[in-house]
C-alpha cells in the first residue's frame, strides 16, 4: 500500500477548475518532484493533500486514512505531515528555538525539559545548532527556510512536502536548503516537492512528475523523463527550463 | 465667595479617584468586550462578522454623550429601570471602550499575515491555539501604541460624565469654580490633573514601543 494515494482529485476554485483528475502514488520512501509550469495546479495539489484545501472530487488516502478537512483528528495528521512554503513563514516573535518547539510543546509531544535538546537536535540536522537563539530576523533566507524545515522535523514527520522551498532564495542560498533535502531523502523520509530546481529533480527524485492544465501529463524516472519525453508539452517545459 | 485655598485642591485631586474609577470599570468590563468583539469581526462565520461590525459601527457612529444621555435619561423612560448613576454611566464607556478597543484590535489581528494562522495550522495547533500562541503576541505589539492612545482620550472622556451630574474630576472642577469665583485657576489645576494621569501613559507607551522595535 503506497503512503501517499491520490485517486482522481478534483478542486475548483469558483468556476476555475483547477486540479482535473489527478492520480498518483507515492510509496514510503519515495521522493516525488513535481515539476510544471506556473498555474498548472502543483501548489493546489500539495495544499489538498495536507488537507489546507477541500476537494470537490476523488479521494486522498495517507497511511490508508482519507485526508479531508472535517476529519476528526485532522491536527493529529498534521503533526505528522510536514509542509514547507516558499515563503518560510516563521513566528517572528520566537527566537529560533522557540519557533522549532513551539508545536511540540503544544501539542504534547514532549516537555518543558526537552525541549531544548529536541531544538538542538533538528537544529543539528539542517546545519544551524549555532543559531539556536538568534531572531529570525537575524537570519538570511536560506538559514530561515533551513528553520522551517527544523521546525517541521520537530513534529516527527512521515511525510514532507515541500512547495518550491527554494525559490525565494538568493541563487548563492539555494544549495544550502538543497543540501538539507537531500539528506532527508536519503535518511529515507518520504517527500512530495514542487521545485523549479531540476538537477536536484534529476539527482535526487526516484521519480518526476510532469502537471500540465491541472493534471498529470506524465510522469517517470527522472533518466528517462528528461532524455525522452512522450509529449510535445514536456518536451517544450524542459526546453524552456534549460 | 471665597478663594482658591488648599482645600479645594484637596477636593479636586479626591474627585480624579472617581475619574479613576470610572476608566478602570470601563476597561475592566470594555476590554474583555472589545476583544470578543474584535475576534467575532475576523470570524470565519459571517453572521457573527456582521453582528460585531454592526455593533463597532453604531458605538463609533454615536457621540459619547448620546451614550451617556441614552443610559442615563433613556433607561429609566424605556425600559422602566430606575438604575444607579454609576451603573448607567459604566455601561455607557463600557460600550464606548468595547466599540473602539475591538476596532483597533481587530485591526492589529488583520494585520498579522493570513500564512501565520496557516503556518500553525500545518503543525497542528488549534485556532485557539494559533491565536494564543502566534497571531495575538503580534498583534499586541501593533496594538499597544494605539491602545494606549484610546486609553488617554478615554480618560479625557469620562469628563463628560459630567453632565448627567457625576461628581469626577470636571464635574468638581466647575463645583470649586463656582465656589472660589477662579475659574482659570481652577480649571488649569484640573487641566494640570488629567494632563499628569495621561502622561506616564504615553511615556510608557513610547518606551514599550521602542523596545517593541529594539530587542524584540
Ligand atoms: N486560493 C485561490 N483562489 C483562487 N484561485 C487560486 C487559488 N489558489 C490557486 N488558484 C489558481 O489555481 C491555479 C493553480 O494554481 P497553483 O496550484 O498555485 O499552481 P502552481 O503551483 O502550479 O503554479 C492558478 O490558476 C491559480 O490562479
Ligand atoms: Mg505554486
Amino acid at each position: 500500500m503506497a503512503l501517499v494515494e491520490i485517486r482522481d482529485v478534483y478542486k475548483k476554485f469558483g468556476h476555475v477548475e483547477v486540479l482535473k483528475g489527478v492520480s498518483l502514488d507515492v510509496a514510503e520512501g519515495e521522493i516525488v518532484t513535481i515539476i510544471g509550469r506556473s498555474g498548472s495546479g502543483k501548489s493546489t495539489l500539495l495544499r489538498c493533500i495536507n488537507a489546507l484545501e477541500t476537494i470537490e472530487g476523488g479521494e486522498i488516502r495517507v497511511e490508508g486514512r482519507q485526508i479531508h478537512a472535517k476529519m476528526p483528528d485532522l491536527r493529529q495528521f498534521r503533526q505528522r505531515v510536514g509542509i514547507v512554503f516558499q515563503a518560510f513563514n516563521l513566528f517572528p516573535h520566537l527566537n529560533v528555538e522557540r519557533n522549532v518547539t513551539l508545536a511540540p510543546l503544544l501539542t504534547g509531544g514532549i516537555g518543558k525539559a526537552e525541549a531544548r535538546a529536541l531544538a538542538e537536535d533538528v537544529l543539528t540536522r539542517v546545519g544551524l545548532a549555532d543559531k539556536i537563539d538568534a531572531w529570525p530576523e537575524q537570519l538570511s533566507g536560506g538559514q530561515q527556510q533551513r528553520v522551517a524545515i527544523a521546525r517541521c522535523l520537530a513534529m516527527k514527520p512521515h511525510l514532507m512536502l515541500f512547495d518550491e522551498v527554494t525559490s525565494a532564495l538568493d541563487p548563492e542560498l539555494v544549495g544550502e536548503v538543497l543540501k538539507v533535502m537531500e539528506a532527508m531523502a536519503r535518511q529515507g523520509m518520504t517527500m512530495i516537492l514542487v521545485t523549479h530546481e531540476m538537477g536536484f529533480a534529476r539527482n535526487v527524485a526516484n521519480r518526476i512528475v510532469f502537471m500540465h492544465q491541472g493534471r498529470v501529463w506524465e510522469e517517470g524516472p527522472p533518466a528517462e523523463l528528461f532524455a525522452h519525453p512522450k509529449t510535445p508539452e514536456l518536451k517544450s517545459f524542459i526546453a524552456s527550463v534549460k | 465667595m471665597r478663594s482658591f485655598a488648599f482645600v479645594d485642591l484637596v477636593s479636586l485631586v479626591t474627585a480624579v479617584q472617581w475619574t479613576v474609577l470610572l476608566v478602570v470599570l470601563a476597561l475592566v468590563f470594555g476590554a474583555p468586550l472589545g476583544l470578543a468583539l474584535a475576534t467575532a469581526r475576523i470570524s470565519r462565520h459571517a453572521p457573527l462578522r456582521w453582528a460585531a461590525s454592526g455593533i463597532i459601527q453604531l458605538i463609533q457612529g454615536v457621540p459619547l454623550l448620546g451614550l451617556l444621555f441614552f443610559f442615563y435619561f433613556g433607561m429609566p423612560v424605556f425600559l422602566g429601570l430606575q438604575v444607579p448613576a454609576l451603573i448607567a454611566v459604566t455601561v455607557a464607556y463600557t460600550l464606548y471602550t468595547a466599540g473602539f478597543l475591538g476596532d483597533i484590535w481587530r485591526g492589529s489581528l488583520q494585520a498579522v499575515k493570513q500564512a501565520q494562522w496557516e503556518a500553525g495550522a500545518c503543525l497542528g495547533l488549534s485556532l485557539t491555539q494559533q491565536f494564543f500562541h502566534i497571531i495575538g503576541p503580534q498583534a499586541l505589539r501593533m496594538a499597544t501604541p494605539p491602545t494606549v492612545g484610546f486609553l488617554v482620550q478615554l480618560i479625557k472622556g469620562t469628563s463628560l460624565a459630567s453632565i448627567v451630574g457625576f461628581v469626577e474630576l470636571a464635574r468638581a472642577g466647575q463645583v470649586t469654580s463656582a465656589a472660589t469665583f477662579q475659574p482659570l485657576l481652577t480649571y488649569s489645576v484640573v487641566a494640570a490633573i488629567y494632563f499628569a494621569l495621561c502622561l506616564p501613559l504615553t511615556l510608557w507607551s513610547r518606551s514599550l514601543e521602542a523596545r517593541l522595535n529594539g530587542a524584540r
